[in-house]
Formats: structure tokens, sequence, C-alpha cells
């Protein structure tokens, strides 16, 4: 299987008053046709800055990938120009972000926004490019899409904007979708129904898909992998199932026992100790050490990545080396 | 009444309530037949009018030192009920019972011992926090009015209520932003107990905090609920924290409570469609046993023009030709109550 994305080593820094923060520290990951990987963390871990540097909109300039590559179906995005860059933002690559109304513009009307990009990278115009947006708002399954097309994105509710979100972005149709935190401002049930049209755009199309988010329920329901990122590196990757049921880093082992679930009455839950790192104070070894229950005194030096199983890694000095 | 002066914290609780209380299986709060409404105004001179029934005959009571958890989406009538309770709006119809006294009928000096017995703390830590005052004196504010305390008695109450928490000491003399978001929660949680209340509010109190954090501020209410008594009124969409607190879970949707009961029976083994599909979408981590998927199809309804019959019936997978236009009652099914035609 040829990798659709290949990310390798990617680096962004980000320059500050108190110096240098690597906000992605070395982070590689590949997925094919059709595969989803979760990418899970707190905030401040690189989740969406690593989401931003595959497409190349970190904020500059105080933000700067200084390394790695980012290979698309074989083409590394870095050596991009900027105007090829818009074409593949356009085409190949989509964005769907936590917030809609921050993804649409509130003075134009869905139908003006779904066109415009049809014009710029598809060359429709006309009631050609009219049919063609009936088409994306049907596909994301909004009632009578014809008239839709005239609403403002204020008078549709948010799980509505979101799916107007989501048919922009699978005009393309795209080789991959970023998908960041897409339901976290979604009520439970329609969490539910957003979650179950990706799952069916992503069976049409088979594009691959990065699902940032930190509910560790949806990433058992929605991805094939995982990726648990920790102070800007991949701590812990593995297919989803063998991650759940066997992780092998201490910060993934916590933080799937302190999540409460249902049906296991405890009467405490296995918290973490203190609190997220500072990556602007961090220092060399493992940045997880300072909270770990197992940290010993090589967890001084940055651990390297190590497998453990098959396609599933860790960094962590318990596990070998 | 002379100002209330709290008891020292980790005081039994049955001391300060035996006086007054005159059964043991008389709950706390007591809420029946709740009902809110707001009259919505529109059109150019306000003259088309709707009216909106954000609590609709909602009953439920929380024993002393239990947790009842409520639940549903966005615009169900979870916040408008605790504004009720936290008496920040009029209830149009029913009553509120507190320790067997119906709070309407308070008088000045009951109601203002009623808000001091019934204090809250909200979602966002970032913005229920002042950030120009210091925690010592965000914490002791309630003292300020609401206790017979001089400046030295208010230090010692304050460093007593940050070892509660589990904050340091020397916490009183910092600001708000020298703090993370779930330190910050424990000052909510602080200036909260400040006034030894009976009952509090909990307003989403964890959503707004990193994953790593919430365990450990959840064990924190916990703990305090141990140690000193206090009951809780939880209010969250994280449905697994809500079974893990609560003894009673209460699910709402547009208004009105569709099921109520014990918080593992109802989150193991929901009866209404919508609590099946609520906790169906609620995502558990369990791998190997595929959660009960209950299809919900379209959004929740404009709560101006709810449906007639079941005000779900239009979303409802199993929804029969009666559903629409009875509305089904609250009845005893498997050990809860349910509001289903269907049982």
């Amino acid at each position: 299987m040829s990798a659709v994305i290949d990310v390798r080593d990617l680096r962004t820094h980000i320059v500050t008053r108190w110096g240098t923060i690597k906000a992605v520290d070395g982070v590689s990951f590949a997925l094919g046709e059709g595969e989803t990987l979760g990418l899970v963390g707190e905030s401040g871990s690189g989740k969406s800055m690593t989401c931003l540097s595959v497409v190349r909109l970190v904020p500059r300039p105080a933000a700067r990938v200084v390394g790695g590559e980012v290979l698309l179906d074989g083409e590394d995005l870095m050596r991009k120009s900027d105007a090829e860059m818009q074409q593949i933002r356009g085409r190949k690559v989509a964005m769907i972000l936590q917030d809609p109304m921050s993804s649409l513009n509130p003075v134009f009307s869905v139908g003006m926004q779904l066109r415009e990009p049809l014009t710029m990278y598809h060359g429709l115009r006309g009631s050609a490019a009219a049919a063609r947006a009936v088409e994306l708002l049907a596909a994301v399954r909004i009632p009578s899409p014809a008239a839709r097309l005239r609403a403002f994105p204020h008078q549709l509710s948010g799980g509505m904007r979101q799916r107007v979100v989501g048919a922009m972005a699978i005009a393309g149709p795209p080789r991959l979708l970023i998908a960041d935190e897409p339901t976290t401002s979604l009520d439970l049930t329609i969490q539910a129904q957003y979650l179950g049209l990706l799952k069916e755009l992503q069976q049409r199309h088979r594009f691959a898909m990065i699902f940032v988010t930190h509910n560790l329920g949806i990433v058992a329901r929605t991805c094939d992998r995982v990726a648990v990122m920790y102070a800007g590196r991949i701590v812990e990757t593995g297919p989803v199932r063998r991650l759940f049921t066997e992780p092998a880093h201490p910060y993934t082992r916590a933080l799937l026992e302190s999540i409460p679930r249902f049906g296991v009455r405890r009467a405490r839950l296995t918290a973490i100790a203190g609190q997220p790192p500072d990556l602007a104070t961090l220092g060399t070894g493992c940045a997880f050490a300072p909270r770990c229950p197992a940290a010993f005194d090589r967890c001084v030096e940055a651990p390297p990545e190590t497998d453990v199983a098959p396609g599933h890694a860790a960094r962590c000095w318990l596990h070998g080396a | 009444m002379a100002p209330h002066t709290p008891p020292p914290l980790g005081a039994p609780r049955q001391s300060r309530d035996a006086p007054r209380s005159s059964g043991a299986a008389r709950p706390l709060l007591e809420v029946a037949n709740l009902t809110k409404h707001f009259v919505v105004r529109s059109g150019a001179l306000g003259w088309s009018s709707g009216v909106v029934r954000a609590v609709d005959s909602v009953s439920f009571a929380i024993p002393a030192g239990a947790t009842l958890g409520l639940v549903g989406e966005s615009g169900c009538g979870k916040t408008t009920t605790s504004k009720l309770i936290l008496a920040l709006e009029t209830p149009t119809a029913g009553s509120i019972r507190f320790e067997g006294r119906d709070v309407a009928t308070l008088g000045r000096e009951g109601k203002r011992a009623y808000r001091r017995s019934v204090q809250a703390v909200f979602q966002d830590p970032y913005a229920s926090l002042d950030p120009r005052m210091r925690v010592a004196t965000i914490v002791a504010e309630p003292l300020v009015i609401n206790a017979d305390l001089d400046a030295a008695g208010r230090r010692r109450r304050v460093a007593e209520l940050l070892d509660l928490v589990g904050l340091p000491e020397r916490a009183a003399t910092l600001y708000p932003h020298e703090f993370s978001g779930g330190q910050r929660q424990r000052i909510a949680i602080a200036r909260a107990l400040a006034l030894s209340p009976k009952l509090v509010v909990l307003d989403e109190p964890v959503s707004a905090l990193d994953v790593s954090i919430r365990a450990q501020i959840l064990n924190l209410l916990m703990d305090l609920q141990q140690r000193l008594g206090v009951s809780y009124l939880f209010i969250a969409h994280d449905l697994a924290a809500v079974a893990h607190t609560s003894r009673t879970i209460a699910v709402m949707y547009l208004g009105k409570i569709v099921e109520i009961g014990d918080a593992d029976t109802v989150a193991l083994t929901p009866k209404h469609p919508y609590t099946r599909a609520l906790f169906a979408a609620a995502l558990p981590i369990d791998l190997d046993r595929p959660p009960d998927e209950v299809a919900v199809a379209g959004e929740v309804p404009s709560p101006l023009a709810p449906p007639g019959g079941c005000r779900f019936h239009p979303r409802c997978p199993f929804a029969m030709p009666h559903c629409a236009t009875d509305e089904p009652a609250l009845r005893p099914e498997s050990g809860r109550l349910v509001a289903c035609h269907l049982y």
C-alpha cells in the first residue's frame, strides 16, 4: 500500500520572547487511502500545530516549519511554492475546524461561499457551479439543499453549519482531510450524526483522514490508528484496539485510567499528578517524566522511539534500549 | 436572625442539621412540578410573541450528601433548572422545597439563609474569577457580607478552604492568572464552599479543563462530598463523568424529564429512546461491546414550538401514531421512571 500522506520528522518552532518553543518536535506518521489517524493529546501538545504544519499554514513569522518532509502522494509539500500550495489546499487537502463560524464568512450566503472554490479550482461558473453546490449540500445530508443556498450562516444551526463546511471540504474531492476537533462544539446526538457522515464520505471518496480530538471515545469509534502527542512529540502510536488494550507508554495508560467509564464504579479515578508541561521551560529528557509514576534515572535523557509490536511504537525507556 | 457563622470544616454535618431535621428520609432539596416559561417577543414592535417552556413540570429530589446528575443537550432546560434552584430566576409554577420548607414562602432572612446554603461552581474558571482580585479576596468575598468574622477570622477561614481544595497557603496572595485551569477551578470550589453550603450546583465543572486534569477535580469533588456531606446538582454533557459521580441521573429533553433513576441503572440499561441515543452517542471506550446504536434523526426542534404529544417523537426511531398526540407521563419501568409509550 502506498501512503497518501507520509510525514517524516516534521519540526515546527515558535519564536517567543521567552525563547524558542519546539511545538512540533520530530513528528512522523503515514496514512493510506481510506485510513484514519486519531491524533490525541492535551491542549498545547502540538496536535493542531502538526496539522497546520502539514498544510503550511503555521502563523508566520513567529512559527516556522524548520525541518522534515510532508509527502502527499509522493510529492513533498515543503518544496512547493506558495501558489502551488494554494492549489493543493483547494483541491487535495481539506480542513474542518472546531468552530464552523470561523470557517464560514457571516456576510456571504452559503451558496456564494460554496461556489467560490468551485470557480477557483474547478472552473465551474453560473448554473454549473450552482448545480454542483446543490449536489455537495445534498451529499452532506442537508435537507432541501437548493433552498439552503440562499441561507446565511447565522440562519443555520451549529450542526448544519458544520455540514456546510464538510460540503466545501469534499468539493475537491480531497486526498487528505484534516478534521481538527470537528464535533467538539456540537451536541451529543448531532455529534454522532456528524461522525457517521464523515465515515460515509470517507468510504465514498477514499481520502486519508487525520482526526484531531481529545475524546478517546471518538477515537475508539472512528479511527484505525492513534498517535498520542505529549509536548510536541508522538509518545505512542499504534492500531486503536492494541493501544487501548495494551498501552505501552505510561502517559497513554494514565490517560485511559483517568477517564470515568460506564459500569465501572470506582471510589476514585486514577488522576494524573501535576500539570501539563510548559514548552518554554522544557528540559532535554522525557517531557512526561515529572508526572510519570514509573520514572527512573534514565528519563533525564530523551527516549528514542521503540517498537513494542508490529505497527505499535512508544517513546519510553521502559521499552527496550 | 444573627449573621451566619460557618462551622469549622470537617465538623460532622449531622450535628448542625440535628435540631432542624425532623426525619432522616426527607431529602435536602425537593423540586415538584417546577415550571419556567419565558415570553419571547419578536417582530417590528414586539407584537408577535411566543412562550418558551424552558422547564416544564420537572420533579426530582436530592438527598443530603448525594449527587443528582442532570444531562441533556443544549437548550433542554438544564441551566434554567439550575438557575431556578439558585434563586436567580423565579419559577412560573411548581415548588422548590429545601429542608422541607417551600423556598417561595420564605421571608427575607429565610431567603438569605437559603442563598447561603446553595452555591455554584461554573464551567469556565477563567470567566468566573475576577482577574484583578487576589485569591484571598476572591475566596473571602462571600464571607464579608454573610459571615460574622473579623479580618483575622476570614484569613484563617481562607487558609482552611485553600487547604481543603489542595492549594498551598501562599496561593492566597496570588492572582488568578498565575494558576492553571485546574487550579483555578479549585479556587472556584473553595469560594463556593466558603459559607459551608448544603447544596452546590456544579454546572459543567470539568468540561473546560484538560483531560489529564479532569480526574483530579472529579476526585476532589467526591472527596469533599465525603468529608463535608454536601449535596451536588451535577450538570454535564460528559455522561460517563455524570454516571461516575451521581447517585441519580435525570435526562432532560426540551424542558421535560424523560427518564430518571439510579445512575447505574440509567447509564447501563437506558430505556427511553432519547436516553439510549444519548448514551450510545457518548462514545464509550469499550471496544468489545459495540454500543447500542440508536440513530436519532434531525435536530432538536425549536422550544418556541415544541412538537405535540411526546416531544421526542419526530426524531424517535420507534415512534408510533399515538406518540404524536398523547404526551407520555413518567411511569415506573425496571427500577426507574420513564416517559415513553413503549413501556
